[in-house]
C-alpha cells in the first residue's frame, strides 16, 4: 500500500464526490454523492474493493482519502451545531474537482 | 435506486438498540467459518460484503447479522464450485432439528 505519488488530490483540496449507483458493488454511500468536500487526509493507495469484491486483484490501486463534509451540507433541515463534521473514507475514483 | 444496504440518513423513528447480548454458539461457529474461508482464499471482505449487498430486500431486512453471513459465504461457495446448492439443501433435509 501507501504508494502516494500517484495521488490526484492533497489535503486542503476541495472536492466533490460523484453520483452514481452501478449495479456492482461500490463503497460510496447515497447520502454523500454529490456533496462538496475538503480532503482532510490522504491515507495511501489500496486495492480497489470494486474489483476485490469479484475476486479480481484490485489493481491499479486507488487512492483513498478522508474527506471532511459540513454536516448542515448534507441533511436538510440539520438541527444540529452549525460547526459539525462528517468524517469519511471515499476512494479517487469517485471525486471530481470543484 | 439506493441499494437495500446504503442506509445512511433514512428516515426512522424507532429507537437504536444499545443493548449488549452475548455471542451465540452458531454465531461463533459463523464468525469462525468466515475467518477459515479467508485463509483458504475462499473469499475476502468485499466479497462477502458485495453477496450480502444482493440479498433481496425482503431476506435484509428479516435476517440477523450472521444469518446475513451464512447466506453470503453460501453464495459465494456455489459461485466458486466448491459445493452445490443441491448438495447444501441435501444435507439440511438430512438434518433433524435440535430438540429443545
Amino acid at each position: 500500500m501507501a504508494n502516494n505519488g500517484a495521488a490526484k488530490y492533497k489535503p486542503g483540496d476541495l472536492v466533490r464526490v460523484k453520483v452514481g449507483v452501478p449495479p456492482t458493488h461500490f463503497r460510496t454511500p447515497e447520502y454523500i454523492q454529490g456533496k462538496e468536500g475538503r480532503i482532510e487526509t490522504l491515507w495511501g493507495a489500496f486495492p480497489n474493493p470494486e474489483s476485490l469484491a469479484y475476486g479480481g486483484d484490485g489493481l491499479p490501486a486507488q487512492p483513498l482519502y478522508q474527506i471532511e463534509f459540513s454536516q448542515s451540507d448534507l441533511w436538510r433541515d440539520y438541527k444540529g451545531n452549525s460547526g459539525d463534521k462528517l468524517f469519511i473514507d471515499i476512494y479517487e475514483h469517485w471525486l471530481e474537482e470543484i | 435506486m439506493r441499494k437495500v444496504h446504503d442506509r445512511g440518513g433514512w428516515p426512522n423513528e424507532d429507537p437504536i438498540d444499545h443493548d449488549e447480548h452475548e455471542m451465540e454458539e452458531w454465531e461463533r461457529q459463523v464468525d469462525a467459518l468466515n475467518s477459515v474461508l479467508g485463509e483458504k482464499g475462499l473469499k475476502n471482505t468485499d466479497q462477502l460484503r458485495r453477496a450480502i449487498e444482493s440479498l433481496d430486500i425482503k431476506s435484509y431486512e428479516s435476517l440477523a447479522y450472521y444469518e446475513k453471513w451464512t447466506a453470503a459465504m453460501e453464495m459465494l461457495l456455489v459461485e466458486q464450485g466448491v459445493m452445490t446448492t443441491e448438495e447444501i439443501d441435501a444435507k439440511m433435509n438430512s438434518m433433524q432439528p435440535e430438540q429443545k
